[in-house]
């Protein structure tokens, strides 16, 4: 693929602090108008992968591109074209919403004015606060705001390091909305999250750990390519439960997932057979039904069967 | 040249919007000047002393009253001889003048011949060398200085602070001690909690250059600065009396050169500290040390040991108090500082080519 229609292309990019590998060869490549979310828990390196495409960092090995530009290279050309959104809350908390808007127009030398439009859904639901200073404001009202600032500048590509965390349901929700809108108007964007559920929302995923890409695919793709069979099962004494199906031999794996512990069928299942030995170890009100995976029981099972190659 | 405008007013609205802070960079040059000017100084005063007579005669008895009119003496009555130790030890007095059986004859005999066996001893509490030391000072002017006035063998004048006033010591001391620490700390502080909060990435991530980052952050501290130097300048004059009799244009040029040295020596800190309580400790305590002990404020350089010496040399603040001790006090010209002032230039463009090519415009 030629960069013109790449927004971001990441070639076996790695880093390390010390001893520890925070990304180990990492290739990715969002197309332009994409949403592309980077999925993974605290450690995956996805705040480092961030700060390496914003040009805040450098690899050590690899190379990048945003927006056709190298990273290396080009870093100064880069950085007038991102918007760059950090996990932490990166405004200034004793200035009002109106003096952080403003302040970060001119540090691109534009104006609000100017690109008005483009964040005016989002501003429009802060912008009755706008005497109020920052750091008083609550975290999705200082999530949107900092969404303005990174916007302001109409940026090409939009990166968004965890957007969402500490933010609440609602919120949340409204926020991946605005991102939608934003894409309408041809933007690209990186986003990054620890929450699997918000996986969904994306064009495509990248599934990480640990500083590794476990799999690239569209959300839906991720879920029909799951082979193998997935079960709800649960009982009365859930953590002896567990115990019991980590031990069963016709149990692939099993894990903890709310009602239900979900358990990956091995060859040997038969959920009747099942039901009668849990029944015999003493559970009651034991339940096992099919269920349809999503990306975190995807997310686990790359997980353990990347630990499988690996012994 | 907009967004530095713009930058600039950031930075003032954070400064203004601190209260507490700017209160305390702008209180702290007064406090600091009252307290050295009037309630910390090195002049002894209220030397408590008794006397210890044999035979009172009219020779002691002129020699007591100059002593207890004396401004500078407490006059604590006569003792007995055996009262002497436990006078001493007890504090009521820091000084005993015991006089001689035959007083008025010795005198006389001084009077005539210039010479003679001693005719009074000062019994001195030690404790304190610095008392003791002028204590002794002021009895040996008060009853020895007078009685051999007709043979004056060495007469000395205190040029420029005939009073020795403190005051006078100090303030161009504190004026060395407190510019760096207003500008170090809080231009260091200030851009490390950039770092600290994360906003630094977000300005990094932007076209602006990391030199329009910087000076814009040097600028209100600089302006904040100035009004301290006015304040310090006003107070010193008119409150505590300093003569000024140097040129003002040239007290003033070498002043803002130091404040540039200062906001460099912040910035410095600042692309080292990575933590705001780090960058404190580093611009209070490290620094402070060095422009107490080393720069001549409190201790003249020339008593220090010869290791000492080169070590004080690259403590800015030494030339800076040397400057305007010749500008304040002597009221020395322009080409009589020249020395300082190209040094104190010397230090500010190393300091600040060195802290920013320190700068860097990555996290790492």
């Amino acid at each position: 693929m030629d960069s013109g229609t790449l927004a971001i292309e990441v070639n076996n990019i790695s880093k390390s602090y010390g001893n520890i590998k925070a990304l180990d060869r990492v290739s990715l490549n969002v197309k332009r108008g994409e949403i592309f979310g980077l999925i993974g828990p605290d450690g995956a390196g996805k705040s480092t992968l961030f700060k390496i495409l914003v040009t805040l960092l450098n690899a050590d090995e690899g190379t990048a591109k945003v927006d056709g530009l190298d990273i290396g290279k080009n870093y100064r050309d880069i950085r007038s074209r991102v918007g760059y959104m950090p996990g932490k809350f990166s405004l200034y908390p004793d200035l009002t919403i109106e003096e952080n808007m403003e302040f970060f127009a001119t540090l691109f030398g534009v104006t609000v004015e100017q690109n008005y439009e483009l964040v005016a859904p989002i501003y429009k639901q802060i912008e009755p606060f706008k005497k109020r200073r920052a750091g008083r404001l609550s975290g999705g009202m200082k999530q949107k705001l900092a969404l303005c600032c990174a916007l302001i500048h109409k940026p090409s590509v939009l990166f968004l390091d965890e957007p969402t965390t500490g933010v609440d349901a609602v919120s949340r929700s409204e926020f991946w909305d605005m991102l939608h809108n934003l894409r309408k108007q041809g933007l690209s964007i990186l986003v990054s999250t620890p929450y699997m559920d918000e996986a969904s929302r994306c064009d495509r995923i990248a599934l990480c750990n640990t500083g590794r890409v476990l799999d690239i695919d569209s959300p839906h793709n991720m879920v029909d390519k799951f082979n193998g069979n997935l079960y709800g099962i649960k009982a009365k004494d859930m953590f002896g439960l567990l115990n019991d199906l980590r031990t069963n031999a016709s149990i692939a794996n099993c894990y903890t997932a709310g009602e239900y512990h979900h358990a990956l069928a091995g060859s040997s299942f038969n959920a009747q057979e099942l039901k009668q030995n849990l029944e015999e170890k003493g559970h009651s009100n034991v339940e096992i039904k099919p269920i349809i995976p999503d990306i975190e029981d995807v997310f686990i099972k790359l997980l353990s069967n990347e630990q499988h190659q690996q012994q | 040249m907009i967004s530095f405008l713009k930058f600039v007013k950031k930075e003032t609205i954070h400064i203004l919007r601190d209260s507490r802070t700017m209160l305390i960079a702008l209180l702290m040059p007064v406090v600091q000047i009252l307290l050295f000017g009037f309630a910390i100084s090195t002049e002894v005063n209220n030397v408590n002393v008794a006397v210890v007579v044999p035979k009172w005669d009219e020779q002691i008895r002129q020699s007591v009253e100059k002593l207890a009119s004396n401004p500078y003496i407490t006059f604590k009555g006569e003792i007995t001889e055996r009262e002497i130790d436990q006078c001493l030890r007890s504090g009521k007095t820091d000084a005993i003048v015991v006089f001689a059986h035959d007083f008025d004859k010795l005198i006389t005999q001084w009077k005539l011949n210039g010479q003679g066996n001693t005719a009074m001893q000062f019994i001195m509490d030690a404790s304190n060398t610095n008392s003791a030391q002028a204590g002794a000072g002021y009895l040996n002017n008060i009853l020895a200085g007078n009685l051999m006035q007709s043979n004056n063998l060495v007469e000395t004048h205190m040029l420029f602070n005939p009073q020795m006033k403190s005051a006078f010591n100090f303030v161009p001391g504190i004026m060395g001690m407190i510019f760096i620490l207003i500008c170090a700390i809080l231009t260091s502080v200030a851009i490390v909690r950039e770092k600290e909060t994360g906003t630094m990435d977000v300005l990094l991530v932007s076209p602006v250059r990391p030199i329009t980052i910087i000076l814009a952050k040097m600028a209100p501290y600089f302006i904040l600065s100035c009004i301290n130097l006015a304040t310090i300048l006003l107070l010193a004059r008119f409150v505590l009396g300093i003569p000024m009799s140097g040129n003002l244009g040239s007290i003033i040029v070498v002043s803002m050169v130091y404040l540039l040295l200062s906001l460099a020596l912040g910035l410095l800190i600042s692309t080292v500290a990575k933590k705001q309580i780090v960058a404190l400790l580093i611009s209070a305590a490290v620094m402070l040390m060095p422009i107490v002990m080393l720069s001549g404020m409190m201790f003249p350089v020339e008593n220090m040991p010869a290791v000492l010496k080169p070590v004080s040399a690259i403590v800015p603040a030494r030339w800076y108090i040397d400057a305007m001790r010749k500008l304040l006090i002597q009221g020395a010209s322009f080409g009589l500082i020249l020395k300082d002032f190209v040094i104190l230039v010397g230090m500010t463009v190393a300091i600040l080519a060195i802290a920013l090519k320190n700068f860097k415009d990555k996290l790492e």
